[in-house]
């Protein structure tokens, strides 16, 4: 952090944050590097497989391909804002249920794109999965077992985003 | 090598006057950002990167799609979501909307705006041959004011176009006369997700008894930037779609396009295919007028 630079304000899982950092630099390295946040992971840097997945005020973003200047004002969510005091989401209990996660590195981003998937479309088909899913990578799983954990997740979803609503306030 | 965010100046004035000013204080020295999907791979693989960078997301003036007087009007910093998420565009430009379903991924999609799509100027760009076929006109703005041009006249070259250094592209503007047209549009990359053309064309044509009466083509990747194919379309406007005409037109295509060998693809492969979807096209614009 560095005098030289202003101040960009956002908030990250509900809580709001300040960094001093150059406009330029990645959200993905803020997260990680500057706010500890290291669930999100970077895989090639340069949007093509959705390691970094975060949500940006409702959207899916590529957090390697955002300069935190343009996060200023925003409401971000990471993979570590899915689990309510400890409970883990809808989503990562499937994961973990269905052998949706192997190595990990591509996990936290998976959920991201699940949870965004989801959260527009509660009951998704499989094409519908495969798409909300195309820009993430897996090169362990052969996504079978991801797809099965998001159709898993998606029968109970909705009684969580109720419990996370009721929690927020 | 990663480029160093260090080495960059980046603003954001927040509002389209205040980017205007900018760029026109010293023409050339700010270049504009919207998503970021493109100035920021090119940034993360340590190529070439503007220095001074002014932000064009979140400026509510450039992110609009409205529907007035004959025209849908899409502002430059509309998302490629938001195009999928239009019901005009759904309803009036079909191929619109389609290519903005296979732009990238999701994560892309929500970030990439139209703008940055096109003054990018890619050979392989996704929206563009749709645009060509629909006639789009481009709104460019700056301090001395704004004009419009058809979208056809825009690039000028390798990843060249029109545009005055103190202008900033403001919106594509496209003429709802196409209900009428037969249209179409295919890509052919290496998967369904993700992959950047190989070679795309779209086409919007009218049958009037047996005879094409209006034909507009544009293909990517089978020149240096996207382009209408008026030698193409010349060699079937006025005739009636038989195999000679199919030929013809094969012939006029593969005579007109000027794709290159890459990393992606070859020239030959480019126009070997591009020919076959030409081909596809007419043959389902003779089956569907019976």
């Amino acid at each position: 952090m560095s005098d030289r630079h202003g101040t960009i304000r956002f908030c990250v899982n509900g809580e709001n944050r300040a960094v001093q950092v150059p406009p330029m630099r990645r959200l993905l390295d803020v997260l990680r590097e500057d706010l500890h946040l290291t669930g999100t992971k970077e895989g090639c840097g340069e949007g093509e497989c959705g390691s970094c997945s975060v949500r940006m005020n409702g959207e899916l973003v590529n957090s390697c391909l955002v300069p935190v200047l343009q996060t200023e004002g925003a409401d971000i969510q990471t993979v570590e804002g899915l689990a309510i005091s400890g409970a883990l989401h809808p989503l990562q209990h499937a994961f973990l249920d269905c052998g949706g996660a192997q190595c990990g590195i591509c996990t936290p981003g998976m959920l991201m794109a699940a949870t965004q998937l989801l959260s527009i479309n509660p009951r998704p088909n499989m094409a519908e999965i495969r798409e909300g899913l195309a820009g993430n990578l897996c090169r362990c799983t052969g996504f079978k077992r991801i797809f099965d954990s998001v159709i898993a997740a998606a029968a109970v979803s909705q009684d969580h985003s109720t419990e996370q609503a009721a929690h927020a306030r | 090598m990663r480029g160093n965010p260090e080495a960059h100046a980046m603003v954001a004035p927040g509002t389209l006057r205040a980017v205007l000013e900018l760029l026109a204080d010293v023409p050339g020295e700010w270049t504009p950002i919207a998503g970021g999907t493109e100035l920021m791979v090119a940034h993360a693989a340590g190529r070439p990167c503007a220095a001074k960078l002014v932000s064009l997301w979140g400026i509510p003036e450039l992110r609009f799609i409205h529907s007035i007087a004959g025209y849908i009007s899409i502002g430059a910093g509309a998302t490629f979501r938001d195009l999928r998420a239009h019901v005009g565009i759904a309803k009036h430009l079909p191929l619109v909307a389609k290519a903005a379903s296979w732009i990238g991924s999701i994560a892309n999609q929500s970030r990439a705006t139209v703008g940055g799509n096109l003054v990018n100027g890619s050979p392989a760009a996704d929206s563009s041959p749709a645009f060509l076929v629909y006639d789009a006109e481009i709104e460019l703005v700056s301090v001395r004011g704004s004009r419009r041009i058809p979208y056809s006249d825009f690039h000028t070259g390798y990843k060249r176009n029109a545009m005055a250094p103190d202008e900033l592209l403001y919106a594509v503007h496209i003429p709802l006369r196409f209900a009428r047209h037969r249209q179409y549009l295919r890509k052919v990359g290496t998967r369904r997700a993700m992959a950047i053309s190989k070679v795309a064309l779209a086409a919007t044509a009218i049958l009037d008894e047996g005879s094409v009466s209006e034909i507009r083509l544009a293909a990517a990747s089978l020149a240096a930037f996207p382009a209408r194919l008026y030698q193409t379309e010349a060699a079937l406007l006025g005739r009636s779609i038989d195999a000679r005409t199919i030929e013809a037109a094969r012939e006029a295509m593969l005579a007109e396009a000027k794709p290159i060998d890459d990393i992606r693809s070859t020239a030959e492969y480019r126009r070997r295919v591009g020919v076959n979807l030409l081909e596809e096209f007419l043959l389902q614009l003779r089956l569907e007028a019976g």
